[in-house]
């Protein structure tokens, strides 16, 4: 799947490893979070950049004391009315000031974009067609925003006060 | 009033413009309906029966009479010629076309107004008491918070996906007008031992097929922190409200599951968070920019006549008939004047519609007497929130002229319905064709002061958008095999004595139910103990079974 980052399309510099495949050489692993659990130390020991994938239930909070080692995490949406990955990226890098690459999976809109780049998504696995253009153009919609997020963008009471 | 600045104004032409694009999509197939679906309803757009219906956010329930015209042009130039004031105060129109959307909401942005977060899994339409800045036992005008709360709400990154819709009121008065244990979560302004105001807060209120009367999450939030409270709230509900069922997705499950303890304490750590990282505070000299577009307007310093009552309201006035006196018109805290209920439910109407003329007369009559706003009420009227005393002939008079005085508010043929059958996709059942009968059956006026303070409330299916539950009488539309039954439920209240109405007993046919009605109030004037005493008081001294016994009647009594 095409992958944008820091808003270019990027050769995915990881393998998402379905559980009970090997892992591949030379390149980081997503792994799912069970596997995660189970293989951590083996993981880390490959000495290559170590993904996990959570599903929308999966709050991150388990990953707290490894995050620091953690190269991403991958979040998945299995459908886009599901609302729970916006949560859990905000709290990635507000609460536990995660600094590696938050990533996009699964079922999500062209209109969910500027709403995940907010809370603290910075990669996207998007459809073959996806044009960069509209990616650009989902961000861009809206100028300002009311609330604060993950994002640390003034917000207009913040441009209110000058 | 509100006045947008250039940021708000911005904003509200961009979301416009987004939505246009939405539609564009739609319209040349590039989006699914499934996936269009979610992004028309956070802009207020449903697909109901017969055609789209918009619902329009009128926030705080406040209008000025230049939006109350552009209602009317939606109306007129987009719609039948007519708008439907919803309980969320909200108005809705029944007839958009799809391609017109964008345009209506562009006409709309001129008075700033749009359909933001008026339908989806969103925060909705924030509403507050349609008394507020007026009423005599108010703390503190609650809109300014509600500006605040939707400013911060409009397209929250974290909140737009939640797993159920999520609707938000504020009162500060002690009289409840907004039903705030019927909310997912409610703030009250209310005053600390210290002598501060702050905020009350409630969660897990809800009608629906189980409905829940709301508890206290937190006793008082100081104002600074009212966000950052409120985002904390938001944040559990997210993260662990139900997304398996539909029916147990609103936040009362899970305040319900969780238990107020609990609660309590979840959100005080994701508040403890919030709040130390300072971003989500509300400075003082914000509340104080927000509060100061409130501000009342200049009273004028009038008498108070001497032949008032002693609630300071006027017993008598010439040319004003005294059965409007005694329930349309209300005590207002400045002297020499008051607050006038405009009732939208003449006998045999449909309640909560207003004319596209209608609406334009009465900005008309707001211009001529210098009256800057008017209020939509959650039991579907409109309220003139500060009028003079000594212009209630005129106005009274020109109300007449329009059919806008009908002296009913709070009585038995104030009815709160919902579209029902008659609109809705999901009805069971209509609702406004049964309004219409009681309504028509307790038309006399004598007898319906003799009745007194009563609620009738309709759904027609168990969403309860007519908050039957909450009905003094309250009335369910469900389906029997393809046939339209009602059930009766009686005790509810959705005012600060909050309680779910109690279901009487099997249903009723659509010619039986205002016989049903019927029979209970003539059994309630007999057991209650003087006209002063309620029918939700008579009610809660003798319980449902003196009602039981006659509202099946005799021939019905047999079947059952
Ligand atoms: S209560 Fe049911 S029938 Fe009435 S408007 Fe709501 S969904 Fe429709």
């Amino acid at each position: 799947m095409p992958l944008i980052r820091g808003g270019q399309f990027v050769d995915d510099p990881f393998f998402f490893v379905p559980d009970g495949k090997a892992y591949p050489d030379e390149k980081g692993a997503i792994v799912t979070l069970a596997r995660f659990q189970g293989e951590k130390e083996t993981l880390f020991a490959r000495g290559l950049p170590v993904g996990v994938r959570l599903a929308s239930s999966e709050n991150p909070q388990v990953l707290k004391a490894d995050l620091p080692r953690i190269a991403a995490v991958v979040l998945e949406f299995p459908r886009f009315r599901d609302g729970r990955p916006f949560s859990w990226a905000r709290m990635l890098r507000t609460r536990f000031a995660f600094k590696g690459e938050i990533r996009a999976t699964g079922d999500f809109l062209y209109d969910q974009l500027a709403s995940m780049a907010r809370t603290g998504f910075d990669a996207f696995e998007v459809r073959q067609d996806f044009a960069l253009d509209d990616f650009r153009r989902a961000l861009a919609e809206m100028t300002n925003v009311y609330q604060p997020s993950a994002d640390g963008r003034r917000t207009i009471r913040d441009l209110r006060a000058g | 009033m509100y006045r947008y600045d250039e940021f708000d104004a911005r904003f509200v032409a961009e979301r416009v413009e987004q939505f246009r694009g939405q539609v564009a999509r739609r319209l040349t197939g590039e989006l699914t309906e499934d996936q269009f679906k979610p992004l028309r309803l956070m802009n207020g757009l449903y697909l109901q029966l017969h055609a789209y219906m918009l619902r329009v956010a009128v926030p705080y329930g406040t209008l000025s009479p230049k939006q109350l015209r552009m209602l009317a042009h939606v109306a007129r130039k987009y719609d039948k010629g007519y708008g439907h004031f919803t309980t969320r105060q909200n108005i809705q129109f029944n007839w958009p076309r799809l391609v017109d959307v964008p345009d209506i909401l562009a006409d709309l942005a001129t008075v700033e107004m749009h359909a933001i977060q008026t339908s989806g899994n969103c925060i909705r339409n924030v509403t507050a008491d349609h008394f507020a800045g007026a009423a005599a036992d108010e703390i503190e005008d609650p809109r300014p918070i509600a500006e605040i709360i939707r400013q911060w709400s409009s397209l929250h990154p974290e909140f737009s996906f939640l797993p159920r819709k999520f609707k938000i009121a504020v009162s500060g008065a002690a009289h409840d007008r907004a039903a705030l244990k019927f909310h997912d979560m409610a703030v009250e302004i209310v005053r600390n031992g210290a002598g501060e105001t702050g905020y009350r807060v409630y969660v897990g209120g809800g009608m629906g097929r189980t409905p829940y009367v709301g508890y206290v999450v937190s006793d008082f939030v100081a104002k600074p922190d009212i966000l950052s409270f409120l985002e904390a709230v938001m944040r559990v509900y997210n993260e662990q409200g139900r997304r398996d069922n539909l029916f147990k997705a609103r936040i009362k499950i899970l305040a319900n599951a969780l238990g107020a303890d609990e609660m309590r304490r979840q959100v005080a750590v994701e508040f403890e968070e919030i709040r130390t990282s300072g971003t989500l505070t509300v400075p003082a000299e914000e509340l104080a920019r927000i509060d100061a577009y409130f501000a009342p307007p200049e009273f004028e310093d009038l008498p108070d006549d001497p032949a008032d009552g002693a609630d300071g309201m006027p017993r008598d006035i010439p040319g004003v008939d005294p059965d409007f006196l005694a329930t349309n018109v209300h005590p207002h805290r400045a002297k020499g004047y008051c607050i006038v209920t405009i009732s939208l439910k003449p006998i045999g109407g449909v309640p909560g519609d207003a004319t596209a003329e209608q609406m334009d007369a009465l900005a008309d009559l707001m211009d001529e007497h210098g009256m800057a706003e008017i209020r939509v009420s959650h039991e579907q009227n409109l309220v003139l929130p500060h009028v003079r005393r000594k212009d209630l002939p005129a106005i009274h008079a020109r109300l007449t002229e329009l059919g806008l005085a009908t002296p009913n508010a709070g009585l038995i043929t104030d009815i709160i319905a919902c579209p029902g059958l008659d609109y809705c996709d999901l009805a069971n059942a209509r609702s406004i064709p049964i309004a219409q009968k009681i309504a028509e059956r307790f038309a006399d006026l004598d007898r319906q002061h003799h009745i007194g303070e009563l609620k009738i409330k309709i759904s027609g299916c168990i969403n309860a958008c007519g908050h039957h539950h909450a009905g003094h009488i309250g009335i369910l539309g469900v389906d029997k095999k393809g046939v339209e039954f009602y059930q009766l439920q009686l005790g509810g209240s959705g005012a600060e004595d909050a309680s779910i109405g109690e279901i009487l007993g099997p249903g009723f046919g659509k010619d039986e139910i205002a016989d049903a009605v019927e029979r209970v109030v003539e059994a309630y004037l007999t057991l209650r103990q003087g006209p002063d005493e309620r029918f939700l008081d008579t009610y809660r001294r003798v319980g449902i079974v003196p009602f039981k016994n006659v509202a099946y009647g005799q021939d019905l009594h047999a079947a059952y």
